[in-house]
């Protein structure tokens, strides 16, 4: 789950962090009184989570509240990459001397999280991994000991930071590792974290995604959550504790096991055809989840059928192939299925399956050529 | 002889009471598993599977009282680390994990903890291991199995048995199966179970399956093409996974170009694999 500039510059900001002064704002209106009271000149920046913000205009220089209020009115109209922009962030503007990069990440490989800092500050962190390798400075992060203060002056000197500013990089760098560690973040990320003018620390802009098995701890982060960036069956399929993933093309996949989900959609590109979806419905296959996922495929008009890759093993076939059925019947659809049982009584399974008039395979690969064919409008039975 | 598992296995299982840990531990008991003692803080001193298996309230108890060497894990998500610590801490060497959802910053302080005290983690989010007629440790199902010399190590569930039903259906048989799990932070990685099937005189071919995200895959086909000499086949599930997206699995995720199936392939193909472009044609590329 990602969170907005402005939530996690505010977090940040509880964390010893310098930011920017500012508010957010739902209209122009609001922008306006923003900017009277900030005074002077601000910035006004498009709180929509997706990059490319600054490219796409969402960021803009305000020397006035009128003029704030009209780029706020403009920004606030705007959509981002298909997405809607409901709320601005008006921040003081800041004197910028120079821009750095600061950010913790995990690194799987290592098991550990990194802290890496880049003298190349305000571009991508990929694109400077791209380009100038050399500019970024890592450290591994022991997550029982936590960040060290020698490992926050190595980066500093990593990126030729001037030693004036090391104890108070020291408190940033420190600060951003608590609030990783805290809101059991994924990435926190500062850039750019610039030097001013007036020779000043500042985070002016903020990034943060939150793992989301762990907003169980956090329930004052998990209700920051913006549902626009989420797909509304995606949102629909967590509510029953399934995974489920929209992509573009015509066979519904209903799937057992993650895995074997990704198998499934893998061996109908394979044989020519193109999955419409990615379902896991968990380990068991309660007639209960395959109600809701089928609903859930359903409303997917590009859906011509749906194939059903279920593997039976303490949950066994035949009890699959009634679950599936008193699902039918509660959805009543007269969607063609194609359904492929394996493992412990699978044979059992099937025959409950075909006595009921379904499309039913024994291998993976009669399967997905089957659901091919039928979408093709060439199945014969 | 398998890996990691047989019929000395006597193990403990924590979460005992709960409905999974209730239902697996039948089921393991059922196999032939030799379960010794649950663990359920709170519960101590009741017994459970009609008196067959003492309950204890911590794991140094149990270990005490039972002298288990193994311990599975079906504590829910909130709970797992706590559990991993308590387990390493009580002397088991070997904890496998089966829980899924655990947060990944908790299972960094747990692998990183787990590697000074010279413990090792099967899993998390996982379906565990399975000795076929010796010892089944972990929730996959006893009887798509038959004891034989293929070693298998998967990062998935039910593609993994998927694959031990096709070997079975040729009449093929398995040596040890380690699902190793699917989350980005685990415990035992790849290169961990070839080295240990390479060693195992009972293993003469490997399955590896493996899926998108990570690096996991190219550092077995790293080992693969220096110290392997057993022949392996494998599979790469996720080919047409989109980028950016969690495929299910925690782990299974393509960040910034990286973890892409092709490259897993690629890499497996040039160190002498042969990869299978579906699981049906595993079997065939086995002796």
């Amino acid at each position: 789950m990602k969170l907005h500039e402005y939530q996690s510059k505010r977090f940040f900001a509880k964390y010893g962090i310098p930011i920017p002064k500012g508010r957010v704002a739902a209209n122009a209106e609001e922008a306006k009184h923003i900017a009277q009271e900030l005074g002077d000149r601000v910035v006004i920046k498009a709180q929509v989570l997706v990059g490319g913000r600054g490219k796409a205009g969402g960021i803009r220089l305000a020397k006035s509240p009128e003029e704030a209020e009209e780029l706020a009115a403009q920004i606030l109209s705007m959509k981002i990459k298909e997405l809607p922009v409901r709320k601005v962030l008006i921040d003081e503007a800041a004197s910028i001397d120079k821009e750095i990069y600061l950010g913790i990440t995990n690194d799987r490989s290592a098991r550990k999280p990194v802290m890496m800092a880049s003298s190349a500050g305000g571009v991508e962190i990929e694109d400077v991994a791209r380009d100038a390798p050399e500019k970024i400075v890592k450290v591994y992060i022991d997550p029982l000991l936590g960040l060290r203060d020698y490992q926050a002056r190595d980066i500093a000197a990593g990126i030729d930071l001037p030693r004036d500013h090391w104890r108070i990089f020291g408190q940033i760098a420190n600060g951003l590792w608590q609030a990783y560690r805290e809101s059991d973040a994924t990435l926190a990320e500062i850039n750019p974290l610039v030097i001013t003018s007036e020779d000043q620390l500042l985070a002016v802009d903020g990034k943060m995604v939150l793992d989301d098995n762990a907003l169980f701890r956090h329930p004052d982060l998990a209700e920051m959550r913006d549902l626009d960036v989420e797909d509304p069956s995606e949102i629909e399929a967590r509510k029953y504790g399934l995974v489920f993933i929209k992509l573009d093309g015509d066979i519904g996949c209903m799937v057992n096991g993650a895995g074997l989900a990704m198998t499934t959609m893998d061996i109908i590109k394979l044989f020519g055809g193109s999955p419409a979806n990615f379902l896991d419905i968990g380990g068991g296959a309660s007639a209960e989840k395959v109600t809701a996922a089928l609903r859930i495929i359903l409303t997917d008009p590009n859906v011509k059928t749906v194939l059903f890759n279920i593997f039976g093993g303490i949950t066994r076939g035949d009890e699959v192939a009634r679950g599936i059925l008193a699902a039918m019947n509660e959805v009543q659809t007269r969607m063609p299925m194609v359904i492929r049982l394996v493992g412990t009584n699978a044979e059992e399974g099937r025959q409950i399956l075909s006595d009921a008039d379904m499309i039913t395979a024994e291998t993976l690969t009669d399967a997905a050529k089957k659901a091919i064919a039928v979408t093709k409008g060439d199945y014969v039975q | 002889m398998s890996i990691l598992v047989d019929k000395n296995t006597r193990l403990l299982v924590q979460g005992i009471t709960g409905n999974e840990g209730d239902f697996h531990t039948r089921q393991m008991v059922a196999y032939g598993t030799k379960v010794v003692a649950g663990v359920t803080p709170g519960k101590g001193g009741e017994w459970v599977l009609n008196g067959k298996i003492p309950v204890f309230d911590s794991i140094r108890l149990a270990v005490n009282a039972r002298g288990a060497n193994v311990s599975v894990i079906f504590v829910p998500a909130r709970f797992a680390a706590d559990a991993m610590f308590e387990s390493a801490d009580a002397g088991i060497p070997l904890i496998v994990c089966i829980t899924e959802g655990i947060p990944v910053q908790d299972m960094m302080r747990v692998r990183n903890y787990l590697d000074q005290k010279g413990v090792r983690l099967v899993g998390p989010n996982c379906p565990g291991l399975l000795t076929p007629g010796e010892a089944k440790v972990g929730i996959i199902p006893g009887d798509i199995a038959i004891p034989g010399n293929v070693g298998v190590v998967s990062r998935s569930g039910t593609l993994t048995y998927e694959i031990l039903y096709a070997l079975k259906q040729e009449n093929m048989g398995v040596s040890t199966c380690v699902g190793i799990g699917g989350d980005p932070v685990n415990g035992t990685n790849f290169v961990d179970c070839l080295e240990m099937f390479e060693e195992d005189p009972n293993t003469e071919q490997v399955v590896l399956i493996g899926e998108i995200g990570g690096s996991e895959e190219e550092k077995a086909a790293e080992f693969i093409a220096d110290r392997m000499t057993k022949p392996i086949a494998g599979f790469i599930a996720g080919q047409t996974a989109p980028p950016g997206k969690r495929m299910g699995h925690a782990g299974a995720i393509i960040e910034g170009g990286s973890g892409l199936a092709a490259d897993k392939i690629g890499a497996l193909e040039m160190a002498g694999v042969q990869v299978a472009q579906h699981p049906e044609e595993i079997p065939g590329m086995l002796k």
